[in-house]
């Protein structure tokens, strides 16, 4: 058991966007204010070297909370601590310039991640601009040449623009993008949805040696739980905004506790069990718009009582793990 | 100089530029047109503004293949004497100019709204778009009628130039809009791209990502509205100039040509209107034509 | 008798820079009321198969040579209009994405009955009655009030239920299902393959499963292809293909997807990435990533042959004839 303290601690994060209609049709139509309660009291910690899995189904809330550890979003309640300080009271102040400089993102689409407009140079070499790191040419390119190199693609790439490649190279620029200002914590955001299962391999294994030899710690989103298994020490599933469980990994895929995490991995095609049927999951993700109360999964759970349609469950620690369910 | 012109031939744009006949010919006598222009001095057969040539026994001759022309003036004559393909040339130089001149300050104007409308949103977007849809109902000749009707009673003794800018504005203020619009749109779409939001998340200032980010994606549909809207432009100068507000009558363009022909047109001197017509039409067929295959050539569902 | 031929199917796209082989030389047959799942990467050529198949192939792109039987006619160069009567009548299609799929202005309920209506002889109230029928058998509840509702008035799940009882409503002996769940949640995915499987097996269709996702071919699939740079590599019954793999790729690939059976610390990787259409290496297309190439791989295409209980198109399993 590491004695260090982790490097980053959520604590009840939430954020709520407000998707009312625009005004004017609030007024003539008469519709009240809507806000859509995007993550609803989240907290985890991690410690530093190690990966923290969030797996989930559409409007969990995986992505959003993806972007509130990076500052994409000022959260509407709970804190976040990095290495020690309130990482959102830096992002706000004038010197923001310093948390970002170890804190960095790679995201889902390989095609969009990327400005097509410029070289890989550029796009490589923007984060060390931007931060001051490197202020010569020739220094600049040395740098962006190394990062290439760490990722697996060649110095000569650093003319070229990003249509001349691959998904699975263009995602490898963006780790090289991301390892620019040599961070300590990553955010991947779905880094391999989007590619192909050989593709995914190899970006998977890049992105193992690189926490390995750098010492990095990621917070890795993702709807797939077999690359999750592959990746992660600690996985947290969440379910319209809320955390249900939260373990680490061997104990989450060899004893689930939850009846959602239990249903999500019944429901994965099992490569190796030809021909089974199984029977999945009944119904689907209420609209977010509009959760269940009480316990937000009880319409689809078959444990579910009484208790479980009013009272909604906290996080709270069993066996060694957290869960959040009125039957566990 | 020319390595960049063989690359530009061998992508997929030269590619259409090179199996369209219509791109190709349009632009042969767009540039035809445009270099004559700006070598009036040079292409032109006379100066018809020069005073000193002009001898009125000249007047009111007609083109060189009719009966009672000369060679000398190939279309003939109007009724100072002055030849009329050098003021077809001198003509379509004031119009290019003034049509390019609106069309580029309408491209900066337009633009910049249409970023700052799409990346800030808010009350920001919904003043300018009210703004755009405010200037489109206004009819774009009539707004350039206020424009230099206002101009010409603020400054009546106003020096040449002074009358230029005020037409170059009052053609470009309702230019702006289209150009806005489609810059919103596009900016919206690549607002919430990925790549944007990795900028943010290094920490790039918002108005650093609009330009350097943003700005170079959305400007491709800039450039097929600015090819069109040039002939849209000089139509609109001459129009002005034919209304008798456009360009002061010493640098006569084409509309003004038009206009001091329509006088003679029933007493059978035709062909002092009609040429600088027929010019007129022609630059901005080919102007519109080639805009037109450029949009078809740059729509990559096409290709 | 096979339901479906596929015999030496060439489609090409001539552009400006030549003409590209999308796929080369691919046959396969699909028995009456049989799941072939099609698998492979993106640029395999899977969704152009099922678009030949379908007759939906984007011009420029044509079918250069070979034959598509089905039932013994031929369909692959049909007229515009003979090929509609075949699609929705002989062959049901199902994409990937639910949202595009329907159309947005008409209800559900008169999609369902315009289909039915233009391929059968019923009357307009039969065709409503059987509507119903097929939105209650694909689990869409309260069947007869959703029937006049838009489709964006269901969700993402509901709605690919939808576009699976449309492509049932004429009774097809074929459906082609391109990427059929891979838009969806997991949890759906689950129900929407289980549906799948259900509704075909009672009404005796045949399925095409195109995919790129192994672990729903393991489940539901009869055989499996697996394509490479517009060519089959592998194909037989789905639990040899998964277990036994002969074809030196399938098993790379087998052995670089993350199974929730096992744990190892790196993914196997195979090397390298699928060639694109212009620079397809001579010999076998996978030669350049396959660790037991030889010479004549290099020179040399190889045929489908017999490799244990599969086919597979590679030398190392030539068997020579006495």
């Amino acid at each position: 058991m590491s004695e260090q303290s982790p490097l980053v601690v959520a604590h009840d994060l939430a954020m709520s966007f407000d998707v009312s209609a625009p005004w004017l049709n609030r007024v003539l139509e008469g519709k009240p204010r809507q806000r859509l309660q995007a993550v609803d009291g989240v907290s985890f910690q991690i410690t530093r070297g190690q990966t923290l899995a969030l797996v989930g189904e559409s409007g969990c809330g995986k992505s959003t909370v993806a972007r509130l550890l990076v500052g994409l979003y000022q959260p509407t309640r709970g804190t976040m601590q990095f290495d020690g300080q309130d990482a959102h009271a830096a992002y706000r102040s004038a010197d923001a310039r310093a948390i970002r400089q170890r804190i960095q993102m790679i995201f889902q689409d390989p095609y969009a991640s990327l400005n097509p407009r410029w070289t890989v140079q550029a796009i490589i070499g923007e984060p060390l601009q931007e931060h001051g790191l490197i202020k010569d040419e020739a220094g600049l390119k040395d740098r962006v040449a190394e990062l290439l190199r760490s990722v697996g693609l060649s110095a000569q790439d650093m003319g070229k623009y990003p249509h001349q490649f691959s998904g699975g190279q263009r995602q490898r620029i963006s780790i090289a993008r991301a390892l620019a200002t040599a961070p300590e914590f990553l955010v991947c955001d779905e880094p391999t949805s989007a590619l192909d299962v050989s593709v995914q391999a190899q970006v998977l294994n890049i992105m193992k040696d690189l926490q390995r030899s750098r010492g990095l710690t990621y917070l890795f989103i993702s709807h797939n739980l077999a690359v999750v298994r592959h990746v992660s020490d600690q996985v947290g599933v969440m379910y319209l905004g809320r955390l249900v469980e939260l373990a680490d990994k061997h104990t989450l895929f060899s004893q689930p506790r939850h009846p959602y995490t239990r249903m999500l991995l019944e429901a994965i095609p099992k490569m190796h069990q030809t021909g089974q049927s199984r029977t999945p999951v009944q119904g689907e993700v209420p609209n977010p718009l509009n959760p269940p109360s009480g316990c937000s999964f009880h319409p689809r759970c078959p444990q579910a009582d009484e208790r479980c349609k009013t009272e909604r469950p906290a996080l709270r620690q069993f066996q060694g793990i957290q869960i959040a369910c009125h039957q566990a | 100089m020319t390595a960049l012109i063989r690359r530009w031939l061998d992508s997929d744009v030269g590619y259409s530029f090179k199996t369209s006949p219509t791109a190709m010919v349009a632009a042969c006598i767009a540039l035809i047109c445009v270099i004559s222009a700006v070598f009036a001095e040079w292409v032109a057969p006379h100066n018809p503004f020069d005073l000193a040539t002009l001898d009125l026994s000249d007047a009111r001759l007609p083109p060189a293949w009719i009966e009672g022309g000369s060679t000398k003036f190939l279309l003939g004559t109007d009724d100072q004497g002055r030849d009329i393909l050098s003021a077809l040339i001198y003509g379509s130089r004031i119009s290019l100019v003034v049509g390019l001149a609106s069309v580029i300050l309408s491209v900066l104007v337009g633009v910049t709204l249409g970023l700052l409308a799409g990346f800030r949103g808010g009350w920001l977007d919904a003043f300018l778009m009210r703004l755009c849809d405010v200037m489109l109902s206004f009819p774009a000749i009539l707004v350039a009628l206020l424009i230099a009707g206002v101009g010409r009673a603020l400054f009546p003794n106003a020096h040449e130039s002074l009358a230029f800018g005020v037409l170059i504005l009052s053609i470009s203020l309702t230019g702006w809009v289209q150009y806005a619009r489609t810059v919103r749109g596009s900016t919206l779409v690549e607002r919430n791209k990925e790549y944007v939001q990795a900028a943010r998340v290094t920490g790039v200032a918002p108005m650093r990502i609009m330009g350097r980010h943003v700005l170079p994606n959305v400007l491709g549909p800039v450039l097929v509205l600015a090819t069109i809207q040039v002939a849209t432009a000089i139509i609109t100068e001459a129009t002005l100039s034919f209304l008798g507000v456009g360009v002061p009558p010493t640098s006569p363009s084409l509309g003004t040509l038009i206009r001091v022909g329509n006088d003679y047109l029933f007493s059978g001197e035709w062909w002092i209107t009609i040429f600088p017509g027929l010019m007129l039409v022609l630059i901005a067929l080919s102007v519109n034509l080639l805009g037109d295959w450029l949009r078809d050539a740059l729509n990559p569902r096409l290709r | 008798m096979s339901l479906l031929q596929v015999k030496n199917l060439v489609v090409e796209f001539p552009s400006r820079r030549g003409t590209l082989r999308a796929l080369d030389d691919i046959s396969f047959d699909i028995a009456p009321g049989e799941i072939l799942g099609v698998v492979g990467e993106s640029g395999a050529g899977k969704s152009l198969t099922g678009a030949s198949i379908i007759g939906l192939l984007e011009p420029p792109g044509r079918v250069a040579s070979g034959q598509i039987l089905l039932e013994g006619q031929r369909i692959d160069h049909l007229s515009a209009d003979e090929m509609r009567h075949i699609r929705g009548r002989k062959i049901g299609a199902i994409f990937q994405d639910p949202l595009t799929s329907l159309n947005p202005l008409y209800t559900v309920g008169r999609q369902l009955t315009e289909t039915i209506e233009s391929h059968l002889p019923v009357s307009r109230a039969e065709a409503r009655q059987r509507a119903i029928s097929l939105l209650q058998d694909t689990g869409i509840p309260a069947a007869e009030q959703r029937i006049d509702h838009y489709p964006h008035q269901f969700s993402g799940g509901m709605r690919q239920r939808v576009v699976i009882a449309l492509a049932l409503a004429a009774e097809p002996q074929l459906i082609v299902a391109d990427e059929p769940t891979t838009a969806l949640d997991v949890s759906i995915q689950a129900q929407i393959i289980s549906l799948l499987k259900r509704v075909c097996k009672d009404r005796g269709a045949a399925v095409m499963l195109i995919t790129h996702d192994m672990g729903v071919i393991a489940e539901t699939c009869d055989r499996v292809a697996v394509m490479y740079a517009g060519r089959i590599a592998e194909i037989g019954p789905v639990r040899q293909v998964i277990e036994q793999p002969a074809h030196p790729y399938t098993r790379g690939l087998m052995a670089c997807i993350p199974d929730m059976a096992s744990d190892r610390s790196n993914l196997n990787q195979i090397e390298g990435a699928m060639p694109r259409l212009n620079a397809i290496p001579s010999g076998c297309a996978f030669n350049p990533r396959c660790t037991q190439a030889s010479d004549r791989c290099r020179s040399d295409r190889p045929e489908l042959m017999p490799a244990g209980a599969t086919q597979a198109a590679c030398w190392l399993h030539e068997k020579v004839s006495a």
